[in-house]
């Protein structure tokens, strides 16, 4: 029973923070009809830009400094990239992202090299947060899941709640009417493409540290935010959240499992399911699982 | 003289990779100050980054062949060792008087110098059975050891080491219960929270793992959040990341099976290990390697007996070879091309900068952790036989 609290929540820390990477992907996808390869290397840049704040003058102003250059990146990408590809089609706009992701990775290279570097969980939050029956459970998970609910909550009332909340989901649907009634639909496509950025930003922050930080995690990460962004169905922000929560416990429990299959054991295919699960879905699902379009 | 090194260079394995190329250059560069190969010609190492892929180390073995460049090292993963030995072996039939030859620093599949052995690779590192029997050979005499649980990399060595452990504990300590054995797959977990929850339930008071870079550092520090207590027996938790990734809460927890480290007694290496620290890469300041400089002097020792720059002629100069080692003599066994070397069991305690014992001097990355030695194991302890059937040209 503890093991599988102790799973339990492992699980769902992992997926909350795979729904802040993948929460950006899937309203940039919903508004400009464009799915951004190079997403991910937003989350790498998050995670080598706290690296360098919190050298500097620590991790909490990292917290906040991080994403918004990130996001501001974002928005320049966006403003004299994406903008002048856009009238191209979206083939064109696929590839420059498609480009953008490896200019980003030579980048950091370039800047940091090749090798993890030596960002840490700062001191206040490495402990135990609390301890079931003998498992403790490190304050920093819980400080990640704390982010996640924290920015889950904004977005959905700023997207519900406030004027450019609404005139985003207007411009979702009908972008003409809503530029007829004289609102800056490019500056909404900018900040949103920044928005979606800063949070790809502010997921490396938290993860950089929790995990590792080196020039391979955007790869390492990019594949799975696709297929979660194609399981909830493209576009849909809560079936991304419902998408992040299964797969990071799928993962999770598939570990925990010691079932065996033909002699290859669960625990040994975890990293594959999600894929499987995306290829299922594709098949007898295409809309995704709370999708609102076909295919 | 160029070699090459096809080692990762980019990707979650690059810092393996790198350091390896520096420690080998610096060894390289003190055989040219010492007059060189051949009389008077120049050792160089040229890194090609293979991405840890068998696939793109054929392709980066292409490039070496059209540099024509003959002798290449490599040292990560047994996948991709496995590859070169066929590639190699295929080019060198195919292409005679142009061979190349394949010096192996730390790919460890026991299979390379056995049932796979190959007259153009050696090996200079204990493989994966040699390191198990050393290891066990120690556990066999810690009678607080009562059960395990394997943890390793789903890929050719994890399973040797998998293999070997079960095997050998059975034979040696019957009483130890393996309470668990999960294989995961190769760099591509960022979260190991839910496996160190597993070892957790199941009880263990110890965990071997074979793993390397950022699966070894990873592993240990989900461990560490999750206030795991158990003492971890390894292969390569002495460098490149692991030791920062554990801290001081690891002292006393990990064991290391390796040829060397840093605070090992008589070690006539010491000022070799003191003048690399002074040079070493930022991030990277420990000398790691002492099979490297082995190799090298070796390689370079061959060759200027076999007064010759063909690879045939370096390998027959090679094999049978005995060599004064720095912390005692090695032979690089004829019948499979293996290096036979002392073996040091290791724990990692507080160096004696931050209180602990007096031999702790120098300690890894600057973690505060440093390596002490638990046993030697002479060269014979680990010596196993072969069932390499060499076919010489």
């Amino acid at each position: 029973m503890e093991f599988f609290l102790v799973q339990t929540l492992n699980g769902i820390s992992y997926g909350l923070l795979l729904f802040m990477l993948s929460s950006g992907l899937t309203l940039v996808f919903s508004l400009m009809g464009v799915l951004n390869f190079a997403h991910a290397s937003f989350y790498m840049l998050g995670a080598y830009f706290a690296f360098q704040v919190s050298a500097k003058i620590g991790f909490w102003p990292a917290l906040v400094a991080a994403p918004l250059l990130v996001g501001a990146i974002g928005m320049l990408v966006e403003r004299w990239g994406l903008r002048q590809v856009h009238k191209h089609g979206h083939v064109a706009e696929l590839l420059f992202t498609f480009g953008l992701a490896y200019l980003i990775e030579e980048a950091v290279h370039l800047i940091w090299g090749r090798s993890a570097v030596e960002y840490r969980v700062p001191a206040e939050l490495d402990g135990p947060l609390f301890r079931i029956i003998g498992s403790q459970y490190p304050i920093y998970r819980g400080f990640m899941m704390l982010v996640s609910v924290t920015v889950l909550v904004t977005i959905w009332l700023a997207l519900t709640r406030t004027r450019i909340g609404l005139v985003i989901q207007a411009a979702l649907t009908h972008p003409q009417t809503v530029e007829a009634l004289g609102h800056n639909v490019p500056r909404v496509f900018m900040l949103v493409f920044g928005g979606g950025c800063a949070l790809a930003g502010l997921a490396g922050v938290i993860g950089g540290n929790a995990f590792v930080t080196e020039p391979g995690m955007a790869a390492a990460v990019g594949p799975i935010i696709f297929v979660i962004v194609v399981v909830g169905g493209m576009g849909s922000l809560a079936g991304a959240f419902v998408a992040s929560l299964l797969i990071g416990c799928m993962q999770t429990f598939a570990v925990s499992l010691d079932w065996s299959l033909a002699g290859i054991k669960i625990s040994q295919v975890a990293p594959v399911l999600p894929y499987l699960l995306m290829v299922l879905l594709l098949i007898f699902r295409p809309k995704g699982l709370m999708g609102t379009r076909e295919g | 003289m160029a070699s090459a090194g096809l080692d990762p260079l980019s990707g979650p394995f690059a810092n393996v990779g790198e350091q390896g190329l520096a420690e080998f250059r610096f060894t390289v560069d003190a055989i040219n100050k010492r007059g060189g190969v051949l009389g008077g010609r120049k050792l160089e190492v040229i890194g090609f980054d293979n991405k840890v892929s068998p696939q793109e180390s054929l392709n980066q073995l292409k490039r070496v062949i059209d540099q024509d460049i003959r002798y290449i090292t490599q040292g990560n993963s047994s996948a991709v060792a496995g590859a070169l030995i066929e590639a190699v072996n295929r080019h060198n039939e195919r292409n005679p008087g142009k061979e190349i030859l394949y010096l192996n620093y730390a790919a460890v599949d026991p299979a390379f110098t056995n049932d796979k052995c190959s007259f153009w690779h050696f090996r200079f590192d204990a493989n994966a059975d040699m390191k198990m029997e050393s290891l066990t050979t120690w556990m066999a005499g810690q009678k607080n050891i009562k059960k395990v649980y394997l943890l390793n990399q789903d890929y050719s060595f994890g399973h040797a080491v998998k293999k070997a452990a079960r095997e050998l504990l059975a034979r040696k300590r019957p009483d130890i219960q393996i309470v668990g054995d999960d294989l995961h797959p190769l760099g591509k977990v960022s979260d190991f929270a839910p496996y160190v929850a597993k070892i957790k339930a199941s009880g263990a008071d110890g965990v071997i793992t074979g793993n390397w870079g950022n699966d070894m550092s990873l592993l240990v520090k989900a461990g560490r959040e999750a206030g795991l207590d158990v003492i971890w027996y390894t292969y390569y938790a002495g460098g490149l990341g692991t030791p920062t990734a554990m801290g001081e809460a690891a002292a006393g927890k990990v064991k290391i099976i390796a040829e060397y480290h840093s605070n090992v007694a008589n070690n006539k290496a010491a000022k070799w290990d003191a003048d690399y620290r002074k040079q070493a890469p930022k991030g990277n300041p420990d000398f790691y390697f002492l099979r490297g400089k082995i190799m090298w002097d070796m390689f370079a020792k061959a060759l200027n007996q076999a007064k010759s720059a063909d690879a045939k002629a370096v390998a027959l100069a090679l094999e049978g070879m005995k060599h004064e080692g720095e912390l005692g003599e090695v032979e690089m066994r004829k019948s499979d091309h293996q290096l036979i070397q002392p073996l040091y069991i290791m724990t990692l305690v507080k160096s004696a900068a931050k209180g602990g014992p007096k031999e702790a001097k120098i300690d890894l990355e600057g973690s505060g952790l440093a390596p002490v030695t638990e046993a030697r194991l002479e060269a014979y302890t680990s010596a196993q036989p072969t069932s390499c059937a060499m076919k010489r040209p």
